[in-house]
């Protein structure tokens, strides 16, 4: 079982990237997976975060308790939920929206240049399909054909290719982060 | 066989003969406005299958239980909602709401302002008796300053509703008052009523002789049937902010309000077939004739 | 039962794997058991479910209308299923208080209706984006007088579109208002949801009447128990009433008439709880301990299981699907067996003191409350089967 957060600030796309990891990873992927999002008065603020739970059975407990993976696109989400990361965890940020300035140790942290690759390709709304790129290079949680599977439905029609650009983009880039040994 | 007897009264087509005699009190106005209504619908040679009669709680809700037609005595203040759900899934349906003053516009105020803002396509036929009959007389929302009411013992200071004015600025395309005195007028009102469509709203001053006539000694039935009668002025079109009533006044009635407006469901089928193209399912037919 | 059964109208079914929540699914189901009507009015956490409702009706062929409040969503799912169609409604603890009075109506003149209760924490406002289980008792007791309701519980995203199929089958079956008593957890809760092929669907239908018109009788009972239904237009011009009533429909306000029309809406679920109890066990043979729960909480309940028989502790599971009718007889046969019986379920007590009552003081019952705003913590379950097996 793996539990995963999501988080940034609102408009960011954090709902839909656990969305498209849940769609991908259920319908395609051959797993179980649960997906909530933070509703209450959390939502309203600015931080935003969503959370997915990936398992070969059937998920029990809905919620996350202590998340392997943390995916974080702000440094107030970054700092909010550090600290649950499991040990061993990885830690996934955006290298100019995050200063990880907590030192953990045990730990592993990747980052990316998100937003900044999504301006590159000509839109920032697409930065968490960079992310979601990134993330399964990352973790290989499975193939990114799985997870682009997932996108009719969940992004306009219009923009999918765009999307998929972009998570082609996050992947090479974690990639290249992995064979680098990068972390 | 036994032969066709001769209808001495057209009420008695529409009503439920087995369930007479009714309850109401001699010299109550109720049953002078149901003679409207049946004799509306014989005139108008309605399709009797087609209509549907919903009432709330009070004396006047009474009314649906009378009536031969598909009629639904329902709770206090949700007949209009009813018959909005009643009317969606059948459109061909021409339904008909009877109910008293406190239920339409006390307890069930909220739904008919509602209602009248979507043009739901329905009759609103509401007897105001200028009190709570059936719970003993109670001070209503209609109740004129200074009457007597069982809970305004010492005279009433709230200010009633003016129910044409608030109908009209809720959005109804029909509405008139009559007394129940005016029997051809009421029963005219429910025949337009009955061949239009959208929310049409006729309320009809009715005594109320056992509660409201006798704590405020005005007399028996009759007397205060041919008192209203006398009271009142017919000035169609009247503006219907100048339709308050005042204790023991002068009563304006007419016809006020007569004009075309989409319905809730030919706005829906307009609205969504023009979003939506080929891929909406137009929805019902809302004919009545 | 003679009520039609045939197969859902492809137009409403939604065919093949989805990731939905809870509240969508409701809108799934509802539109698969071939719903047409749903008047309704926004509440987290149920809000979604109308939304898609209203989304996806223009392209199936039916009415979305958001009424001015809860007593008018009510009281429009009634009239709209004496118009003939099938009709829902969704709601959370507030509007589901307003909606009490006409949930009697609906029983009383035994109109078929699904109503899906999203609950939230209360009393009052309360909590209205986290979650509870707290409306239990009132789907059961809510309105006044004296009355049968079904009310079922989901678990998850796909039950909600399950069990709301089930519920608009068994209120056209039995003529009765059914409750899906889901949560907030649920409602807001993405899974994969598979919904079948229309043709893999069972719909059920309220029995028509069709016979001669002078011989209609609204509430006779034909030998399964239900009058048959007629709707308006059909051309029965008959009546129907919420006051105490005789086969014609008419009022009739004595003591005689009320025992033959309240005893018939009681006897129509009781007599027939073993077609509709649902509910699902597990390990219960040997068990020293049995939790029961039901909704989310029986989810979380098999975490603190699984800990529990690690423990080499003996325990078993019940969940309810049924809430209402109460699966009384099952309680007493494990109440005959068991040491214990742990409840946990997000209120201060409603269920578990049905269950007290069922196991006839043959075993101990052990509530493990939570009073809303999460699930419970699975060892807290844990410690209470511990306890309980000493
Ligand atoms: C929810 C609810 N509240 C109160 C009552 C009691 N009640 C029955 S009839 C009535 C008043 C009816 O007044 P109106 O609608 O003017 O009808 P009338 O009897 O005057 O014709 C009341 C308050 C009720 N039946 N239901
Ligand atoms: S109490 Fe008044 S309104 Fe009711 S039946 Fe008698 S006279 Fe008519
Ligand atoms: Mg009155």
């Amino acid at each position: 079982m793996t539990e995963i957060r999501f988080s940034g600030f609102g408009g960011q796309g954090i709902i839909r990237c656990a969305l498209i990891g849940g769609k991908a990873l259920s319908i395609y992927g051959g797993k179980f997976a649960t997906m909530n999002q933070s509703f209450g008065p959390e939502a309203r603020g600015s931080a935003c975060s969503s959370q997915l739970i990936v398992s070969d059975e059937r998920v029990l407990y809905p919620y996350i308790t202590r998340p392997e993976i943390l995916v974080s696109m702000s440094q107030e989400a970054y700092e909010k939920y550090q600290a649950e990361l499991k040990d061993d965890g990885i830690l996934i940020t955006d290298e100019d929206l995050v200063d990880p300035k907590i030192k953990r140790e045990n730990i592993k942290h990747y980052s990316i240049p998100a937003t900044r690759f999504a301006e590159e390709l000509g839109n920032r709304i697409i930065a968490n399909l960079v992310m979601m790129g990134f993330f399964t290079a990352i973790t290989k949680i499975t193939t990114p054909d799985t997870m682009k599977k997932a996108l009719p439905g969940l992004v306009p029609d219009r923009f999918i290719e765009l999307n998929k650009k972009a998570f082609d983009k996050g992947y090479e880039y974690g990639q290249k982060a992995l064979d680098e040994g990068k972390s | 066989m036994t032969k066709k007897q001769p209808i001495k009264n057209p009420v008695e087509k529409i009503l439920r003969m087995d369930r007479i005699p009714h309850i109401w009190c001699s010299g109550c106005g109720i049953g002078t406005v149901v003679t409207s209504f049946a004799e509306a619908l014989r005139k108008e040679n309605a399709d009797l299958d087609n209509i549907a009669v919903v009432s709330g709680i009070g004396c006047t809700g009474r009314v649906a239980g009378y009536t031969k037609l598909d009629s639904f005595h329902t709770t206090h203040g949700r007949a209009v909602p009813f018959a909005t759900g009643l009317k969606l899934a059948n459109p061909k349906t021409k339904v008909v709401v009877f109910s008293g003053d406190g239920d339409i516009s006390g307890i069930g105020g909220n739904h008919l302002i509602h209602a009248a803002r979507r043009n739901m396509d329905m009759m609103v036929i509401c007897v105001n008796n200028f009190n709570y009959a059936m719970t003993g007389g109670q001070v209503a929302a209609t109740t004129p300053l200074d009457a007597n009411a069982s809970t305004a013992p010492f005279g009433n200071f709230e200010y009633p509703f003016n129910l044409p004015y608030l109908v009209e600025a809720a959005g109804g395309t029909y509405v008139a008052r009559w007394t129940a005195l005016h029997l051809r007028r009421v029963t005219k009102s429910i025949q337009e009523a009955l061949n239009r469509r959208g929310f049409s709203f006729i309320e009809v001053i009715t005594p109320c002789v056992t509660l409201y006539a006798r704590r405020n000694r005005l007399g028996d039935g009759l007397n205060l049937l041919k008192y209203y009668y006398d009271k009142s002025e017919i000035q169609h079109n009247a503006d219907t902010k100048d339709l308050n009533i005042s204790y023991q006044g002068k009563l304006i009635v007419g016809k006020f309000v007569d004009k075309e407006k989409p319905t809730f469901l030919d706005a829906m089928n307009q609205h969504l077939a023009k979003k939506l193209g080929d891929k909406y399912q137009p929805y019902g037919e809302e004919k009545n004739d | 039962m003679k009520v039609k059964k045939s197969k859902a109208d492809p137009k409403g079914v939604l065919t093949g794997a989805h990731f939905l929540d809870g509240d969508y699914a409701l809108a799934e189901g509802a539109l698969a058991a071939g719903c047409r009507f749903f008047g309704g009015y926004p509440i987290t956490p149920s809000t979604e479910t109308a939304e898609r409702f209203s989304a996806r009706i223009p392209t199936v062929g039916g009415v979305f209308i958001q009424m001015e409040d809860e007593l008018g969503s009510i009281a429009s799912l009634i009239g709209a299923s004496w118009g003939g169609l099938k009709a829902m409604t969704v709601t959370s603890g507030p509007g589901f208080s307003l909606m009490q009075e006409n949930i009697g109506l609906a029983c009383m003149m035994e109109t078929p209706l699904v109503i899906a209760n999203v609950q939230r924490g209360g009393p009052s406002t309360g909590l209205p984006t986290l979650t509870g289980q707290q409306d239990m008792m009132q789907a059961r007791w809510g309105s006044h007088g004296d009355y049968r309701i079904i009310a079922l519980s989901p678990d998850s995203p796909q039950e909600c579109f399950n069990l709301t199929i089930e519920a608009f089958n068994l209120s056209e079956t039995y003529r009765v208002p059914v409750f899906v008593m889901t949560d907030e957890c649920v409602g807001h809760m993405h899974e994969k949801v598979v919904i079948p092929p229309a043709e893999e669907i069972e719909v059920v239908e309220r029995k028509w009447y069709t016979g001669p018109k002078d011989k209609y009788l609204p509430y006779k009972s034909d030998k399964d128990g239900i009058p048959f239904m007629v709707k308006t237009g059909d051309g029965y011009r008959f009546h129907t009433t919420g006051l105490t009533h005789d086969e014609r429909g008419y009022p009739v306000i004595d003591a005689q008439c009320q025992k033959v029309n309240v005893q018939h809406l009681i006897d129509k679920i009781e007599n027939n709880e073993d077609k509709i109890i649902q509910f699902e066990e597990d390990q219960t043979d040997d068990a020293e301990v049995v939790v029961l729960s039901y909704g989310i909480t029986s989810r979380v309940a098999v975490k603190a299981v699984q800990k529990a028989r690690k423990a080499g502790i003996k325990t078993g599971t019940i969940r309810l699907i049924t809430v209402w009718p109460f699966p009384e007889k099952k309680i007493e046969k494990i109440a005959k067996k068991a040491k214990a019986i742990v409840v946990p379920e997000i209120n201060a007590g409603q269920v578990f003191y049905e269950v007290d009552r069922c196991s006839r003081n043959k075993c101990s019952v052990v509530h493990v409350p939570h009073l809303g705003g999460w699930v419970h913590d699975p060892d807290d379950i844990f410690k209470a089967i511990k306890e309980a097996a000493k």
